[in-house]
């Protein structure tokens, strides 16, 4: 299992889990759940923050952030 | 006629176009206030449905869902579940962007699971279509048991069905719950039932969610001894349930949407992406934008400046040589016409702010910014987001400060609003002009930039480092009350919308003439009456003194404003700016700025007793001619005009500003800190300066 910081850009995952039950409930109620399909579409300088790809928008978070949503492959 | 009112509620995502329907829908009818007890900006408007009836339409601030993160979201929430609230809707209106119809509904539906009669506004359907998704309204209107309406916000079709649909929905009744809870707590839903004396199932399901943040509830403590019961753990269960209703959603807009293959096209989007956030253009790019921003403000809008100024400068002599002379005809000149003229003299500068900020949030920019910028900012305390506030700071701190409320961390928002008015903000610039036109020659030169405008820039570049510095001390001072977050959408970039930019100036240019326009005001007529009295009987002394002689007028005025209570206060606090190089009379200057730093140069004008107040050049001839009684010397040496510019670009001079950071934060605590900690910083840089230089 990867997490989401450490995954190449435009490569599709899936999400498996968030391990952080505040993150998770941001994260969740616009629509990242479990199951959706995800691609880290940029990154900013330093590589934080990342920019993503899912359930068709695009969405900005901090890597200490992304470290906690855990993906898998396709 | 009679006519019926409803109270209708227009709620949804961030960038679902909610504000430009809400603008289609209200005009300029709008009112923004503020909900009681909190700094969440309301906005009210109405129109007409049909004839006979009329909306009362809340605008609530965006959101995702009914769990509320940020105290704008927790307004939304309050509004929609609050039976209570004086908005709670009989109708809302929810707008969802077709080309995300999945996160777009979520909030629905959980509107309709409150039993609420809803009305699903279904916004930029071509977009969608250009995406190939095609959404077939009617399935969904069926799937989701409530009215859909397709609309374009911006080309304002599909208005009158939405407020044919909204007339219907208030006659008909409530949808059946689109996902029963039940399914997933039974027992303790019954039980908390029973406790609220309700048969709302999803209400008593937030409820119990939100019993950590609505810790006032009167059944607080019964939701808790219930929630251990039943081993109920809020955050738990509301990501169980969020994880639920999203399956059944995604049943949803698979039946109601088809996508279609479209031939992959690399979009817009994405091309401008490579440059906007590009890692090196991007900054580029971003300074060149700020430059732009820069110019408009300081170049373009001087003259709208200058044209208020004549007008106010005329209207002023009219107003004092035509209504009969006296005390009246003096405060209305010296006093309320003056503080008038200094707050809508700031009006260009604001307008053009705010159109560059409503322009580059409206196109998607800003959000890109806050994605290059957020790991610098993160090292001093602040946030991706507070790089608006900053900025805005530089043309005035009021609107600044007000546009931290987007910051979801206590913290950040704390250490934004905090050191947002130590950038260099417009009013500090005529003061900065006047100085720095008195010690450093127009015609010197660094290499191929003047001297003056070099200097000019030191200073606003100062005003950045300080808030810097400042915020990256806050951040070890402060103690968090929560996780930091930076979790931000980035939508695609859009044509703005010149409704909205407009319509954002409007309002932005308001809330600053009336906020800070009452206190501005007031405190005029307080300087008025400070500088136009004194104890005692000496302002007949000196009328009979100069009577008769040559240039009466301009010694009289000197020499009054000496005797006056202000004039007074000046001379009590000489002796502790003697060591920052400056006098009594600088030192009245410093008193009357509280109410705007820009008083500043009316102050030193009246005070050096130029007749004229309006022309910069003869108050800058006058002053460069003052002696120092001890020296003999010309008195506005560079070291006393550099401790004098230092003094302005930290002292916390702005009365309006105090004001504002005490409505924004809800104590007087932290306006407080604020005075403290800049005065101190102005007061030691300047000592320091003056004494290092003289």
């Amino acid at each position: 299992m990867q997490n989401l910081s450490c995954i190449a850009l435009g490569k599709e995952y899936i999400i498996d889990s968030i391990n952080d039950s505040q993150l998770a409930q941001k994260l969740l109620e616009m629509g990242c759940t479990p199951g959706e399909k995800v691609v880290v579409e940029r990154k900013a300088p330093f590589n934080d923050p990342i920019a993503i790809v899912v359930s068709g928008f695009m969405l900005s978070l901090r890597k200490e952030d992304a470290e906690k949503i855990i993906v898998k492959q396709l | 006629m009679e006519t019926a009112k409803i109270k209708v509620v227009l709620a949804g995502n961030p960038n679902s176009g909610k504000s430009t329907l809400f603008n289609s829908l209200t005009g300029l009818r709008q009112k923004v206030g503020n909900y009681p007890g909190i700094t969440v900006e309301k906005k009210t408007g109405s129109c007409f449905l049909d004839e006979k009836t009329k909306a009362e339409i809340t605008d609530v601030p965006g959101a995702y869902s009914l769990y509320p993160k940020s105290i704008d979201e927790k307004v939304a929430q309050q509004v929609i579940c609050n039976k209570k609230d004086k908005d709670y809707p009989q109708v809302t209106v929810v707008v969802a962007d077709a080309t995300n119809l999945r996160r777009s509904i979520f909030l629905i539906t959980q509107i309709i699971d409150l039993k609420m009669k809803v009305v699903l506004a279904l916004n930029m359907v071509d977009l969608s279509l250009k995406q190939g998704i095609i959404i077939d309204v009617s399935k969904l209107s069926q799937q989701l048991q409530i009215p859909v309406v397709a609309i374009n916000a911006r080309k304002q079709e599909g208005i009158k069905k939405l407020k044919e649909a909204i007339i219907e929905a208030n006659l008909q009744g409530t949808a059946t719950s689109f996902f029963d809870v039940r399914t997933l707590f039974k027992n303790i839903i019954e039980e908390t039932n029973t406790l609220r004396k309700s048969d709302n199932d999803y209400g008593s399901f937030l409820a119990l969610c939100m019993q950590e943040v609505n810790s006032k509830n009167k059944l607080h403590s019964e939701f808790n001894i219930l929630s251990k019961e039943h081993q109920f753990i809020p955050s738990r269960a509301q990501a169980q349930e969020t994880i639920r209703r999203y399956k059944k959603i995604d049943t949803v807009v698979d039946f109601c949407s088809t996508k279609m293959q479209i031939k992959a096209n690399r979009s817009i989007t994405k091309w401008l992406d490579d440059v906007l956030i590009h890692p090196v253009f991007g900054y580029f790019i971003f300074l060149g934008v700020l430059f732009l921003i820069f110019q408009a403000i300081f170049s373009w809008s001087a003259y709208p400046m200058d044209l208020i100024d004549n007008w106010f400068t005329d209207l002023s002599i009219w107003v004092a040589t035509t209504l009969p002379q006296g005390v009246f005809n003096d405060l209305l000149v010296k006093g309320i016409l003056a503080g008038l003229g200094g707050i809508i003299i700031f009006v260009p500068q604001i307008a053009f702010l705010f159109a560059f900020i409503a322009f580059l949030e409206d196109t998607g920019y800003m959000a890109r910014v806050g994605f290059i910028t957020d790991k610098i900012l993160r090292v001093f305390g602040l946030n991706g987001r507070s790089i608006i506030p900053l900025l805005s700071g530089a043309a005035c701190a009021i609107p600044a400060i007000m546009s931290a409320r987007t910051i979801v961390s206590w913290k950040e928002r704390m250490i934004t609003i905090m050191v947002t008015p130590l950038m260099s903000c417009s009013a500090r610039l005529p003061v900065y002009t006047l100085i720095i036109a008195m010690i450093i020659p127009s015609d010197q030169s660094c290499g191929p930039f003047n001297l003056q405008g070099l200097v000019m820039m030191a200073f606003y570049l100062l005003g950045f480092l300080a808030a810097l510095g400042t915020a990256f001390i806050m951040k070890f001072i402060l103690k968090a009350k929560e996780r930091s977050y930076y979790i931000m959408e980035m939508p695609s970039y859009k044509i703005p919308d010149w409704r909205t930019v407009i319509y954002t100036i409007v309002e932005k240019v308001k809330v600053f003439l009336f906020d800070a326009g009452k206190v501005i005001i007031a405190i005029s007529i307080i300087l008025w009456f400070l500088s136009s009295y004194g104890p005692g009987n000496h302002f007949e002394k000196i009328e009979t003194k100069w009577a008769g002689q040559e240039k009466a007028e301009t010694h009289i005025a000197a020499e009054k404003l000496e005797a006056s209570y202000a004039g007074m206060i000046g001379k009590s606090i000489e002796p502790a700016i003697k060591p920052l190089g400056f006098d009594w009379k600088i030192g009245i200057a410093l008193i009357t700025s509280f109410a705007a730093r820009e008083v500043f140069v009316g102050t030193m004008s009246t005070i050096y007793s130029v007749g004229d107040n309006s022309n910069i050049q003869s108050i800058r001839e006058r002053l460069e001619s003052v002696k120092n009684p001890d020296t003999g010397k010309v008195f506005f040496t560079t070291p006393v005009g550099i401790s004098l510019m230092l003094f302005y670009a930290f002292a916390m001079q702005c009365m309006s500003t105090l004001a504002i950071v005490r409505r924004e934060t809800n104590s007087w605590k932290w306006p407080v800190v604020q005075f403290v900690y800049m005065g101190v910083l102005a007061y030691l840089s300047s000592f320091i300066s003056y004494q290092l230089l003289n």
